[in-house]
């Protein structure tokens, strides 16, 4: 995940340990860090980035935009993680290629089940070969 | 004359098992010793093939009964979203009669190992189904409801929200919007 808040990385990594789910989890400050990461031909691709929206320098939309003009990238669900629920905000992410739209939620139990919803779906996705290009969910 | 050799039998294998696989123009990729994933679909014939071609060597392909079960399940649910009229039965007993077994057993299998419930699948599929009707076919809800077989559009309509948490609309509109903004750049 990449987010320039600590508060908000720590809430988010709290929820992922506590999730017990068997997955490497990896934590970026910012677009710039994550990109280079992703960049990286060494790197192990993961299966979901959660991106939050506003971050200096590189935002969230910028990630998005290099990500998807990237074929390497095509199987990488990109979830979007910010403050806003404007549904400009959604519909925008969405349209510029973001499979999944989390309106970060203040209270740890809902972010817990917010998590688990996503990172089912994502995987339901993937492992039944459904059409990624569809593929959109809003929570 | 009379020689000896010197071999590994675990090499050996994997390049025989490579070997049959690249012929067969199988993508895969080998994992642990006798751990593979096949990356893309393999037909029922190349895999009877590989099967009976390996078996000359004495490897074996063991594949977990249950999860050849789950995968019958699932694609039995999307041959039946996918029928042009959909069967009026519950996906209960069209699963039942379909896979011969009874639907208590199914429903366990399938719960146990997808962390996930053959109703929720169901939903799921037919929400894909739904997806696509709208922008290949583009078939309006009215006709997607009653090809789908759910009893009101507003019925349709709730479980599109409840599955992808936005509106057939609004789907609608974001996937024209990205195949526009592909389209101009």
């Amino acid at each position: 995940m990449a987010d320039d808040d600590a508060d908000d990385r720590q809430f988010f990594s709290e929820a992922i340990s506590e999730l017990k789910m068997e997955n490497k989890f990896t934590v970026f400050k910012d677009g710039g860090e994550l990109m280079d990461y992703l960049q990286h031909p060494e790197t192990d691709l993961p299966h979901i980035l959660f991106l939050d929206l506003n971050m200096p320098c590189k935002t969230g939309f910028d990630c998005l935009k290099e990500i998807r003009q990237t074929a390497r990238f095509n199987d990488l669900s990109i979830a979007i993680y910010s403050t806003s629920s404007s549904e400009e905000d959604i519909e925008n992410s969405f349209i510029g290629g973001a499979n999944i739209y989390i309106k970060k939620p203040n209270d740890f139990v809902k972010l817990k089940k917010a998590i688990k919803d996503v990172v089912n779906i994502n995987w339901q996705f993937h492992s039944s070969g459904m059409n990624m290009e569809t593929f959109l969910f809003s929570i | 004359m009379k020689f000896y050799i010197k071999f590994d039998g675990i090499a050996a294998c994997k390049v025989i098992v490579r070997e049959h696989l690249d012929s067969l123009g199988i993508k895969y990729e080998m994992l642990s010793l006798g751990e593979i994933i096949i990356n893309n679909k393999i037909s029922d014939e190349d895999f009877n093939n590989l099967q009976k071609d390996l078996s000359k060597y004495s490897i074996e392909i063991v594949s977990n009964p249950k999860n050849q079960l789950i995968q019958r399940i699932k694609d039995t649910i999307v041959e039946l979203v996918h029928e042009p009229d959909m069967p009026l039965t519950t996906i209960s007993i069209y699963l039942a009669e379909k896979l011969n077994l009874s639907y208590g057993y199914i429903s366990n299998v399938f719960s146990e190992y997808t962390y996930s419930s053959i109703e929720n699948y169901f939903i799921i599929q037919k929400i894909e189904r739904a997806k696509k009707l709208i922008i290949e076919e583009e078939l309006t809800l009215t006709e997607i409801s009653y090809k789908l077989n759910y009893s009101s559009v507003a019925h349709l309509s709730g479980q599109f929200k409840k599955t992808t948490g936005i509106t057939p609309s609004m789907f609608k509109r974001i996937i024209e919007r990205r195949r526009l903004t592909a389209k101009s750049n």
